[in-house]
């Protein structure tokens, strides 16, 4: 016993006092970046965000006004695209590796995945530049969001492994018992059971593509007109962005604040659903 | 005697050397539903059942006792190949299922597995499905369409385990919604709506309360007259109430099979006595 024990609890408090106040900076920290990014978002692009922002194309330069009515369109429509090709893909991947795949198999796929997870995006956009726009001769809606669906296939598949594995092995074992199929067991109980997740998955990575802007530089690469068909170029929020920032009009930049915002506000939207889904009991499956 | 004579293939030929012979006939004994030949059973290298051989009768209450890890469950899960799920399993021996391998070339577990259903320790009815779709959605996903019919199977599953009073206004309810007990009873339930002739059940009251237990095991006294009827207990005074014939397993080895009244008054073997006098276990 080197100190009394009144001492002792002094020292204890003391300790903790200090700890506490060093984690309470550190959650500060970590949150004042996104507070300060948001107000200064709204501030600075809420002003141009109106209906005509909603409704109309870009305007050529010098004539004040316009929208961003197609780079919204077209970001809507290299998600779907996107999707289209990550979902199947990706979830189909989930299921393997959860319920099909061999250790060793699985050992593999897994860190494929995890590696393909932390290619730079723009990676992503050079090879689809590589293997698709060459190949056809233009730039494409198509081009793009496969560049998109390439980034989702391995998130996708991660969280679906993870939700899938959730699963209890109790209801695999019952439904077999009852004379049901492997596969008909993994999509009708299986599946179904973990549904919010795979569906939470499916969510967040499309949200996290949905910003995504260097893919898109070599493949959708941006159209300030409506676009016709998936096989030409095709505007995105992210893009049309990128652009209008590094514009030397004034006008440009208040709307590349307001596009930010919409995209901003968009995926914050997407989050929250993920919120929804996750929280609320009703929804509660996992 | 001579009708089902000639409709089982293998008591056709024993008449053909009868009548060759002139020998008496003999009376026909029950078929089992089960003739278990020299089984043995790897996880691995590690070996849970060491060369079984037992015939399980038909439309009887079978019960296997043994202390824990004795390869009770093992012995069950073959009897519906489900043992095979886990991966690394090997089979030795013969599993005979009214007269067919189990193990043959070209049997398909799905459709063992729909003649040879399973109640399992712990209840667990499927999450996303409402009381009624847990009944039926062996039916369902087995191809069973029809709307009448599927409420015919409902109620007359529910009925038989013990449950269709208790449920009957509350058929859209999560299936999770009931009490422990009645969630088993639901589980079998559900066994039973695909119409196996065989339940196999591994420790299903060893998570209920006195009184749930005691419904189950009325509830297996009914069930005996329809269906075939295994079930593993590691409580020595269920398997007398429940069971006409027990098996005694002791590390992965039947010590000893007979009628549960003899068994349990006047055990052959020293083993299966230390073990239902307590001396271990
Ligand atoms: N999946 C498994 N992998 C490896 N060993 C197992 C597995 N399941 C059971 N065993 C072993 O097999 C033996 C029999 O197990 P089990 O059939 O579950 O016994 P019981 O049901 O009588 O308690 C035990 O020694 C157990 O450790
Ligand atoms: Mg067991």
């Amino acid at each position: 016993m080197q100190s009394t024990p009144g001492n002792n609890r002094r020292w204890r408090t003391i300790k903790s006092a200090i700890v506490s106040a060093l984690s309470f900076i550190a959650a500060i920290l970590v949150v004042a970046p996104l507070g300060f990014v948001f107000f200064h978002l709204v501030r600075s692009g809420a002003g141009a965000v109106n209906l005509s922002f909603f409704t109309q194309l870009p305007k050529p330069v010098g004539e004040a006004g316009g929208g961003m009515v197609n780079a919204i369109v077209g970001t809507a429509e290299l998600l779907g695209i996107a999707a289209l090709i990550g979902v199947p893909v990706g979830v189909l991947g989930g299921v393997y590796l959860a319920e099909y795949g061999s250790a060793r198999s699985n050992r593999m796929l897994r860190f494929i995945a995890d590696v393909l997870n932390g290619v730079p995006s723009i990676i992503w956009g050079v090879v689809v530049y590589g293997l698709v726009v060459l190949r056809f001769k233009s730039f494409s809606a198509y081009a793009g969001g496969l560049s998109l669906g390439l980034i989702m296939i391995p998130l996708i598949m991660r969280t679906t492994e993870e939700v899938l594995l959730l699963v209890p092995n109790g209801y695999r074992e019952a439904a077999l018992a009852l004379g049901i199929s492997r596969w008909k067991t993994i999509v009708h109980i299986v599946m179904k059971t973990a549904s919010k997740g795979i569906v939470t998955g499916i969510l967040l990575a499309l949200a996290r593509v949905a910003g995504e802007t260097a893919p898109l530089l070599f493949t959708a690469f941006g159209n300030r007109f409506w676009n016709h068909s998936l096989r030409e170029p095709i505007a995105a929020l992210p893009l049309q962005i990128f652009t209008y920032a590094i514009s030397p009009y004034e006008d440009w930049h208040r709307q590349a604040w307001a596009g930010a915002l919409v995209l901003i506000v968009g995926i914050f939207f997407i989050n929250i659903v993920v919120r929804l889904l996750t929280r609320n009991p009703a929804f509660r499956v996992l | 005697m001579i009708e089902t004579a000639v409709q089982s293939p293998n008591s056709m030929s024993q008449q053909v050397t009868d009548q060759g012979t002139h020998l008496p006939t003999v009376a026909p004994t029950e078929v089992p539903a089960f003739k278990v030949q020299n089984l043995s059973i790897w996880y691995g290298q590690k070996q849970a059942i060491n060369d079984v051989t037992i015939d399980i009768p038909s439309k009887t209450i079978t019960a296997i006792i043994g202390p824990s890890g004795c390869g009770k469950s093992t012995f069950l899960r073959c009897l519906n190949r489900m043992h095979e799920l886990m991966p690394h399993t090997r089979v030795e021996g013969k599993v005979l299922f009214q007269g067919e391998d189990l193990y043959g070339a070209g049997v398909d577990p799905a459709a063992v597995r729909r003649r040879v259903g399973m109640v399992f320790q712990k209840s667990n009815p499927f999450p996303t499905m409402s009381i009624a779709e847990n009944v039926t959605v062996g039916l369902k996903l087995n191809g069973l369409r029809k709307r009448s019919l599927l409420d015919e199977r409902l109620e007359k599953s529910l009925r038989m385990a013990a449950l269709w009073d208790e449920v009957k206004d509350d058929l859209k309810k999560p299936g999770m919604s009931l009490s422990g007990g009645q969630q088993q009873r639901l589980c079998i339930a559900r066994a039973i709506a695909v119409e196996p002739e065989v339940v196999l059940m591994d420790e299903p009251a060893s998570a209920l309360d006195p009184i749930a237990t005691m419904k189950i095991e009325e509830l297996i006294g009914v069930l005996k007259s329809n269906y075939t009827i295994v079930i593993v207990t590691h409580n020595m005074q269920q398997a007398s109430r429940v069971s006409d014939k027990t098996a005694f397993f002791y590390v992965g080895k039947l010590i000893e099979f007979n009628d549960t009244k003899t068994l349990f008054s006047q055990p052959k073997e020293k083993k299966t006595e230390d073990y239902i006098t307590g001396r271990f276990g």
